[in-house]
């Protein structure tokens, strides 16, 4: 913990104020996301407690028929946008989330592999990886969220989209994970620690887990939070295409993808405040993740 | 009462392009041969110098005689069993393993950064099950026997100098209890003062445990304290094979006298390689 406070990366943290605010927004976002029935006056998602005199409130004014005001507003079927807002949060962040432990663990397992085997097993791997990328990871992800819902039976659509949507995203931001961990172990294994530890009979498994694994995952950390950006704008795009997830669970994509009905009828606060939301968001990850990749790379120093 | 035997000891590498660029361009299989028909043998207790200029093939004899890298003919051979012999029973091999180890050219490549002392040197112990059940103070006597402290296992390689990395990289080539210890250069990337350090820890280890080293080098002034016996490499032919004192007195291959000649003045009379 000493060694913690008297670090460089604490004190290159402490002398960077866009860091400090990307820090804080995220942290504050994801307390309440966590917290969101916490917080939440209404909950969003319970259809009794819904009024329809509600509809259309604007931010801060009695609403006209019942009188109730809302902080930011209700959207179309009365539904408070703040609570709205906060339980969107929570499944943007748990899908990001998720997303990128999947694409992070199927992504180092398979560049470990494709760089400690070498030969045939490197080339399918990483010929793989190559035709992945020529498409745009939306359009695998689209493409899997598909075919996916294609083979689920009708009655378990909705209940699994969310993991369908975790399972899209995760398999389409895979790539770069393999190809840094891929480089990363062909350096390694070449190094006379992997040459000691084979010489004491450990097997090619034993020796990518407990030495090579623990050598390669300095950069990967640095991706995780990059990607984790783009896994929560890639949710938030396919639910605003309405592939994403379901009107019963509304992600931050899903609310924008109603508020754009009404921009241009005058409600336009039903758009702005989940989009400023996921912009914030994803502003937030992305510098603290410049952030961190230019300070775990003592070369762009 | 010899303990290594290397017979006809061949390695090929094949550097050709893939097969589809050799069918397009027209060319033909390239083959480098990085060691030549060697054979040598060595006696129980004593030190053995393989001597060479870079690519001379001495690290891949090295290599050879540990099983990391298998012959393209010929055979190494200790106390008898042929490591590289795949009807070898996983038993014989484990047990032929523990028996043989090295000491790495590099301080700084050769443990790994992310592990503390304490679990480098235990490694051995639990991949052959010595010293179970103490394996902490097995490890606390190791640093010891190599000059460092019982205290140094809880640290990080990074915080010890390239003189006492070497001292644990040898504590671990001595956790398995060998017998045979190839030492690829251990001294090369080692400050003088720091050398003659270690040299001496080796030989004195040698004394006391009676090990037998196959001693990879470039250096002569370090093979002439070291070594009984001393091999010359060029282009992975042994081109000459004397006792130490013999060698540095009348060598009698002309590129073991270049070598000679290159290294800086010795004296012959001092040579006390056993």
């Amino acid at each position: 913990m000493k060694r913690f406070l008297q670090s460089d990366f604490l004190y290159d943290f402490s002398r960077s104020p866009v860091t400090i605010v990307s820090f804080a927004v995220v942290v504050v976002m994801v307390l309440s996301a966590v917290l969101a029935g916490v917080i939440a006056p209404t909950d969003p998602f319970d259809p009794a407690g819904l009024d329809l005199m509600n509809g259309f409130t604007p931010p801060m004014t009695p609403n006209e028929f019942t009188g109730e005001t809302f902080w930011l507003g209700t959207d179309d079927q009365g539904r408070d946008l703040f609570s709205a807002i906060l339980y969107g949060l929570r499944v943007s962040l748990f899908v990001g989330a998720s997303a990128v432990l999947l694409a992070m663990t199927l992504g180092v397992s398979l560049g470990l592999l494709a760089g400690y085997a070498g030969g045939w097993v490197d080339t399918i791997i990483m010929r793989i990886a190559d035709i992945q990328v020529t498409f745009p990871s939306i359009l695998i992800a689209m493409l899997i969220f598909g075919v996916t819902r294609g083979i689920l039976p009708p009655a378990q659509r909705d209940e699994l989209a969310i993991a369908v949507l975790i399972v899209s995203i995760g398999l389409s931001e895979w790539v770069q994970f393999a190809r840094t961990v891929r480089g990363a172990t062909m350096v390694e294994k070449e190094k006379e620690y992997v040459a000691a530890a084979r010489l004491i009979g450990l097997g090619p498994g034993q020796i990518m887990r407990r030495h090579i694994l623990p050598n390669v995952l300095g950069p990967v950390l640095v991706i995780a939070t990059i990607t984790l950006a783009l896994a929560i704008i890639a949710e938030a795009t396919l639910s605003f295409l309405g592939v994403g997830a379901p009107p019963t669970e509304p992600s931050l994509g899903t609310l924008i993808n109603i508020g754009q009905d009404y921009l241009f009828s005058g409600e336009w606060w039903i758009l702005l405040f989940p989009a400023a939301t996921l912009l914030m968001l994803a502003l937030s990850v992305n510098l603290l993740g410049d952030w961190l990749r230019d300070t775990l790379n003592p070369r762009l120093k | 009462m010899s303990i290594v035997e290397a017979r006809g000891l061949t390695r090929r590498f094949d550097l050709s392009d893939p097969w589809v660029v050799r069918m397009l361009t027209f060319r033909k299989k390239r083959i480098l041969t990085a060691v030549d028909d060697v054979s040598f043998s060595i006696e129980k207790g004593t030190t053995y110098a393989l001597v060479g200029e870079s690519g001379s093939g001495k690290s891949t004899i090295a290599r050879m005689a540990v099983g990391l890298l298998a012959p393209s003919a010929g055979t190494i051979t200790i106390d008898g069993t042929n490591l590289n012999d795949p009807a070898l029973d996983p038993a014989t091999r484990t047990a032929l393993r523990r028996r043989i180890q090295m000491v790495f050219q590099s301080p700084y490549a050769s443990l790994n950064p992310r592990w503390r002392v304490g679990a480098i040197l235990a490694e051995p112990l639990h991949a052959f099950g010595l010293a179970a059940g103490r394996e902490t103070a097995r490890v606390a006597e190791l640093l010891e026997q190599v000059g460092l402290s019982e205290t140094d296992a809880r640290r990080f390689p990074h915080e010890f100098s390239g003189g006492q990395r070497q001292r644990i990289s040898i504590a671990r080539a001595l956790a398995s209890e060998p017998d045979f210890i190839i030492c690829d250069e251990p001294t090369s990337a080692l400050d003088v003062s720091v050398q003659a350090q270690v040299l001496n820890l080796l030989k004195r280890l040698q004394r006391e445990l009676g090990l037998t080293y196959l001693f990879i080098t470039h250096d002569l002034a370090v093979v002439a304290t070291m070594a009984r016996r001393i091999g010359v490499l060029q282009h992975g032919k042994l081109v000459e094979e004397q006792d130490t004192i013999a060698l540095f007195a009348a060598p009698r291959d002309p590129y073991t006298k270049m070598l000679l000649d290159a290294a800086p003045r010795l004296h012959p009379a001092s040579a006390t390689g056993r």
